[in-house]
Formats: structure tokens, sequence, C-alpha cells
């Protein structure tokens, strides 16, 4: 594809990490883990539809370190994208498009991302243990 | 004088009326996608705080829950949503890094059917459920 030498941009890691590329990058890492996720909650139902034995196998898998682990980034994940997705939606109207507000936005995301997967265990955690 | 005779020749006056461009879809898979993030933002906070309130419960407790009309209809719709959503995200994200385009034909249709196969199983266990088998 690439017959004629013309200069070409440098590579990726040439150049300095910034909030927002990372950010960019996130939201479509998050949005193909989520894609992989939903079929975690296709499992939850499709396990209770089919009876009580592979409901409580999916129960004892999801309660394991590793499922508990999946459901940490999985939650983590939906959050960040949730919120970042909505910045992208304010972006859509034309509004907060200027440097600043970009990375207010950006900080605002990753706050309400923290504390909002921080929220949801707690509650989930007390739930569980009644 | 230059500038337009060079930029309007290139597209035909009906291609630039019927404005769908070189993708053949003009901005549909866009607004697709929008439409489908503004339904899920209230569904998914929905979602999330159902999840908190069923940790730990038995599938008596889910069967119970799932045969109230709202539940079954809201996770209907987010099993909809969500596939949608995510099939047209995974279109973009395969268009950006397969570039043959017998390849790319191949991934996105077999990611479509699987998003298919996902939500047809998932309707169809909220059915079973809510329906009360």
């Amino acid at each position: 594809m690439m017959s004629d030498p013309r200069p070409l941009s440098p590579h990726l890691q040439i150049y300095r990490w910034q909030l927002t590329s990372v950010m960019s990058i996130l939201h479509r890492a998050s949005g193909i883990a989520l894609a992989l996720g939903a079929i975690l909650l296709v499992s939850w139902l499709g396990a209770a539809a089919d009876g009580p034995e592979p409901y409580a196998a999916f129960q004892h898998f999801m309660g394991s370190w590793f499922g508990l682990l999946l459901l940490f980034g999985w939650s983590a994940a939906l959050f960040y994208h949730l919120c970042n997705g909505i910045r992208h939606l304010c972006w859509d109207t034309g509004r907060g498009l200027e440097l600043k507000s970009v990375y207010a936005s950006g900080w605002a995301v990753l706050a309400a991302t923290a504390a909002l997967t921080i929220i949801a265990w707690i509650a989930g955690l007390a739930g569980w243990s009644h | 004088m230059a500038v337009t005779r060079l930029r309007s020749p290139l597209r035909s006056p009906l291609g630039r009326a019927i404005g769908l461009g070189s993708a053949k879809e003009g901005v549909e898979h866009w607004w697709r996608q929008r439409v489908t993030a503004v339904a899920l933002v209230p569904l998914v906070l929905w979602f999330v705080v159902v999840v908190i309130e069923l940790a730990g419960a038995d599938r008596a407790a889910l069967v119970a829950w799932l045969h109230n009309p709202i539940p079954g209809m809201l996770m209907i719709l987010l099993l909809v949503a969500t596939f949608y959503h995510a099939a047209l995200g995974l279109q973009v994200v395969i268009e950006d890094y397969v570039h043959s385009e017998w390849l790319k034909l191949v991934t996105i249709t077999a990611m479509r059917l699987l998003c298919i196969v996902f939500v047809v199983r998932g309707v169809l266990a909220v059915l079973k459920l809510a329906l009360g088998a």
C-alpha cells in the first residue's frame, strides 16, 4: 500500500501521553470490554432460565475471586463508558469543546467513575452480606 | 472560480442532493449510535440499581422480580439497546483496524450475527422467566 516513500508522521509512542488521548482510547477499550461483558449479562439471564442448577453454577463462578475480578472490571468499564459517553454527547451539541473544558470534563469523568464504582461496590457488598 | 470548478464536478448534483456520501449511508450509523447511547443512560442506571438490589439473591427472588411487567420489559429493552449499540461500536473498531475488504466484511458480518445470537438468547431467557415457565 505504501509504495511512495513520503515522510510519515511519527509513530504513536513518540508523543507524550495526554489525558485527552488516553481517555479517548480508554473509551474504545471499555466499549470492547463491555461488549464482552454483555455476554456475562446474557449468561446470567440464560442460566436463570435454564434452571436452578445452571444458575447455582453461574453464581458459584461469579462468587469466585475470578468472577468478582471480572465483575469489578466490568463495573469500572461500565461507569467509565457511561460518564465519558455523556461527555461525548455534550460535545455532540457543540458544548465544552475548548481545551480547558475538555480537560475539566475529563478529570470530572475520572472522578465520577471512581466514585460510582466505589459506591456501587459498597452498596452491593452490603446487600450481599445480609 | 477555479476552486469551485475543481470541487463541484467530482460529485453529481443528484449525489449531493441525496447526501449519503462515500459510505452510502450518510449519518445513519452515527445517529443510531447516539440514539442508542441516550436510551442506554437511564437503562444502565436502572440496571446498576437492580444488580445491587439482587446481589446475593437466589434464583427464586430473580424469577419473582422478573414476573413484574416493568422489570421484564426494561430488561428486554436493555438487551436490545446494549447489543445494538455494541454492534455499531464494534463495527467502527473493525473498520479502523481491518484493512482487507473481504476480511472486514466477514468480521463485521460475523460480529453482527453473534450480537443477534446473544440478544435472542437473552430475550428468550427473560420471556421464559417473566411468563413463568
